[in-house]
């Protein structure tokens, strides 16, 4: 649907502010070089004048004022933004209902968002998703994140006796964690995974593979049926591979693999997990891959497989719901874990990536931070987190928010294996943290997958890459 | 003595409007690059620090960063001689190589000339997603359905890093040819036709017609379609973001130094860098056009 995207007040003051008249006079009159400072440089200014504090209680614990607006900014990608409008916005105007919302959404975060930052007047909410997200690692360092750590220890929207803490998955707090403070709100849990139909499987007579033999005798026995192709991949985004070769690399040797890469170790990329898990995925990219992968993205590749063009591929638990005008009615999606390597794997079977996303940040320079992080209260309810994930059919990071409610296969079957994982669940960090190594990765897993590299050179390219950002200064360091 | 002060006036008026857009708009974004590049800036706060040439020297250690000069340096060489090749030819085609008495052009002209003309009228970033379709790997695509119907492998055009960057070449030259078969057209319509008669009078065939007569008497129409075209070939961007992968790759195959200076401002948030290559690109744009114009300087021919 069609969103008026209000101008943003122009961030830097300047001539744009003034009218055509305003400005010719003032080009005759002002000394050019005020008219030059005035333009793109950063120039500070005064954060936003805050009103008279008002005071916090149980049910108001940040403070609140009655009447300030609030002005909430969604990435409109693939949950839309109609969960904003009529699931959250609703819920936190029976509480504030002389608090005027300003909603708006855009696909390109960045582009509308940033030169707020810029300017020190950005939003009070923000849905910093998708591919245009904005640079957390940037924002925190600095200091544009307000500090969401007493929203942890806020009692929660449902209950005064317990805190919005105890109300999440514990990875949400870790990942949205900077520097020791907790400033980012990782709102869905993106569980990750091999996709299949249901239908294809069952009417084939294929099995869903626990062991790595297994996966690719299946890959083998597809392949013979003629049917269809095996496995594919958003080969024009290759990070939707080098997911479950990090996860395979974790399930090999342990979580700290993961942990290594994160914190920039010394061979970390070398490291013998990383190795096997390589050479096992380059394997399937030379035998086992649809014609053309390389070329296609990820909705083309989910498409095929809609078209029953090909049997498996990678990806998360949005995936669902991004395919759901596409998807035939009978389809039934379905997902299993990266199957055990050997019987030594490190962790056993089961073991997931599962990573909070869709993450949610409130400005510290905003105009209203506290009607912000409310907001964050308000949509950790287990009513809007359980109606939201009706809504775009996924899995919520509110503990029980989906129980009693009917789910779609996909995001059925994406909740019994988290549950099933328990905690041997694993994450890497360093895609966000160092975007040059992630851009890095994407280009060198394409390779890897298409032959140009060896599974030896894919991971010395990695290492050189990660020592290169290690040594580099004006790259700040994060570590877990 | 009040008439010429009131004449200045008049033009002191008329001048300071557009001096003034020009200097804002212009000049001083510029200006604030080359400050820009001296900072560590990363797009969000409104205290950047200074760090002197820092960026620079990393600029220079930057592998990716020689990859896309590479790449500017073989479309610099390449996109003008390609492009002014095709062109010249076509343009003699349609205006004097038709053969017979008269030297006109091949039968139907009219009609190529609007053709040639077509890709110029759609917007870049519009080829760019049509020719992502000429070129999709499967057999959907325009160039692979065929070969694969044939029983042949289909082509990586764009997810094979060694033939990604010959079909963003070919792309580029295809959308440029038919503005400058115009162009070269309306300078041999200046030229007058008894030339080209007499010389056919004297036996010259369309080889000798070429190269003795409209290539030298259009020398100066191709200086500067060389400059456009060298000037195209430095900014490349938008063809390049659209239609490749990754922004260009796959594996970096195709990137370019506008594409990176894109990558490092809006992706890695460095907009200090970003600048800084910024500024280093303006040198090269600038050193370009210096460079060109005085190496093809040579004597107008009257006529």
């Amino acid at each position: 649907m069609p969103n008026p995207i209000d101008p943003p007040s122009v961030p830097h003051g300047g001539p744009s502010r003034l009218s055509r008249r305003e400005l010719l006079r003032g080009a005759a009159l002002m000394p050019v070089a005020g008219a030059l400072a005035a333009c793109a440089t950063p120039a500070s200014k005064a954060p936003a004048q805050s009103a008279a504090p008002v005071a916090t209680s149980a049910a108001n614990p940040f403070g609140v004022a009655a009447d300030r607006p609030l002005e909430v900014w969604i990435f409109d990608g693939g949950f839309g933004d109609a969960y904003a409008k009529d699931i959250h916005q609703p819920l936190f105007k029976v509480k504030y209902p002389k608090v005027e919302v300003k909603h708006n959404s855009t696909k390109e975060i960045t582009k509308v968002l940033q030169p707020r930052f810029a300017g020190g007047n950005p939003p009070d909410v923000i849905d910093n998703s998708g591919a245009g997200a904005m640079d957390m690692g940037a924002l925190a360092q600095d200091g544009q994140l307000q500090d969401l750590g007493p929203l942890l220890d806020a009692p929660s929207w449902d209950d005064p006796n317990t805190k919005v803490r105890d109300t999440l998955d514990p990875a949400v707090i870790d990942f949205g964690t900077y520097d020791g403070t907790f400033h980012v709100l990782g709102y869905v849990n993106y569980i990750h995974g091999i996709w299949y139909s249901q239908k294809v499987f069952r009417d084939n007579g294929w099995q869903v593979p626990k062991t790595w033999d297994e996966f690719v005798k299946l890959c083998e026995t597809i392949k013979k049926s003629g049917k269809m192709a095996p496995f594919t991949y958003a080969g024009k985004h290759p990070q939707y591979l080098y997911e479950p070769l990090m996860t395979m690399a974790a399930k090999i040797g342990g979580k700290e693999v993961l942990v290594n890469l994160d914190n920039l170790e010394d061979g970390a990329w070398t490291a013998e997990p990383m190795r096997q898990s390589a050479a096992a995925w380059a394997e399937i990219g030379a035998k086992y891959l649809m014609e053309g992968t390389a070329g296609l993205d990820h909705v083309q590749t989910q498409t095929a497989q809609n078209k029953y063009k090909v049997a498996m591929l990678p990806s998360g638990s949005w995936l669902e719901n991004e395919q759901k005008t596409t998807t035939p009615a009978d389809f039934e999606y379905g997902m299993f874990p990266i199957p055990d390597f050997t019987s030594s794997d490190k962790l056993p079977y089961g073991t997931l990536h599962s990573r909070p996303g869709e993450t949610f940040l409130v400005p510290a320079k905003a105009a209203n931070p506290q009607g912000g992080t409310e907001y964050l209260r308000a949509m950790l309810s287990k009513k809007a987190a359980g109606d939201f994930s009706e809504l775009v059919r996924t899995v919520s990071v509110v503990k029980g928010a989906g129980e009693g409610r009917p789910l779609s296969p996909g995001a059925k079957s994406a909740t019994a294996a988290l549950a099933a994982a328990g905690d041997n669940t694993v994450y890497f960090r360093w895609r966000n943290w160092y975007a040059q190594l992630h851009d890095e990765a994407v280009a060198a897993t394409g390779e890897l997958m298409s032959g140009g590299l060896t599974p030896e050179k894919y991971l010395e390219r990695l290492q050189k890459k990660a020592d290169e950002i290690k040594g580099d200064s004006s790259i700040k360091k994060y570590r877990r | 003595m009040i008439n010429r002060y009131r004449r200045g006036l008049f033009i002191t008026a008329f001048l300071a409007a557009p001096v003034t857009l020009y200097l804002v708009y212009v000049i001083s974004p510029y200006t604030q690059a080359f400050y820009i590049a001296m900072t560590d800036w990363r797009g969000v706060t409104a205290t950047p620090n200074f760090i002197g040439l820092d960026n620079f020297v990393r600029l220079f250690a930057d592998s990716i960063f020689w990859k896309a000069v590479t790449h500017n340096a073989a479309l610099l060489l390449l996109l003008p001689l390609l492009t002014i090749v095709i062109a010249l030819f076509f343009a003699f085609l349609l205006n004097v190589g038709g053969g017979g008495r008269g030297a006109a052009g091949v039968p139907g002209s009219r009609f190529y000339r609007v053709l040639f003309f077509f890709p110029q009228v759609l917007a870049v970033t519009v080829v760019a997603v049509l020719f992502q379709q000429v070129f999709r790997p499967d057999g959907s695509g325009m160039l692979n359905g065929p070969l694969m119907a044939l029983g042949l492998r289909p082509v990586g055009f764009l997810s094979d890093p060694g033939i990604a960057f010959w079909s963003v070449l070919g792309v580029m030259v295809w959308q440029a040819v038919g503005f400058y078969v115009v162009l070269f057209s309306a300078g041999l319509a200046s030229i007058p036709r008894d030339m080209f008669e007499a010389a056919q009078i004297d036996g010259a065939g369309r080889v000798s017609l070429f190269f003795r007569i409209t290539l030298p008497l259009l020398w100066d129409t191709v200086q500067v379609a060389w400059v456009y075209l060298g000037i195209l070939a430095l900014d490349v961007f938008a063809i390049v973001w659209v239609m490749t992968d990754q922004h260009g790759g796959p594996d970096f195959s195709t990137t370019v130094m506008a594409t990176e200076i894109y990558r490092n401002a809006f992706t890695y948030f460095r907009f200090g860098y970003a600048s800084a290559l910024g500024v280093v690109m303006f040198f090269f744009t600038v050193g370009f056009a210096v460079l060109s114009l005085r190496l093809s300087r040579r004597e107008r021919i009257e006529y």
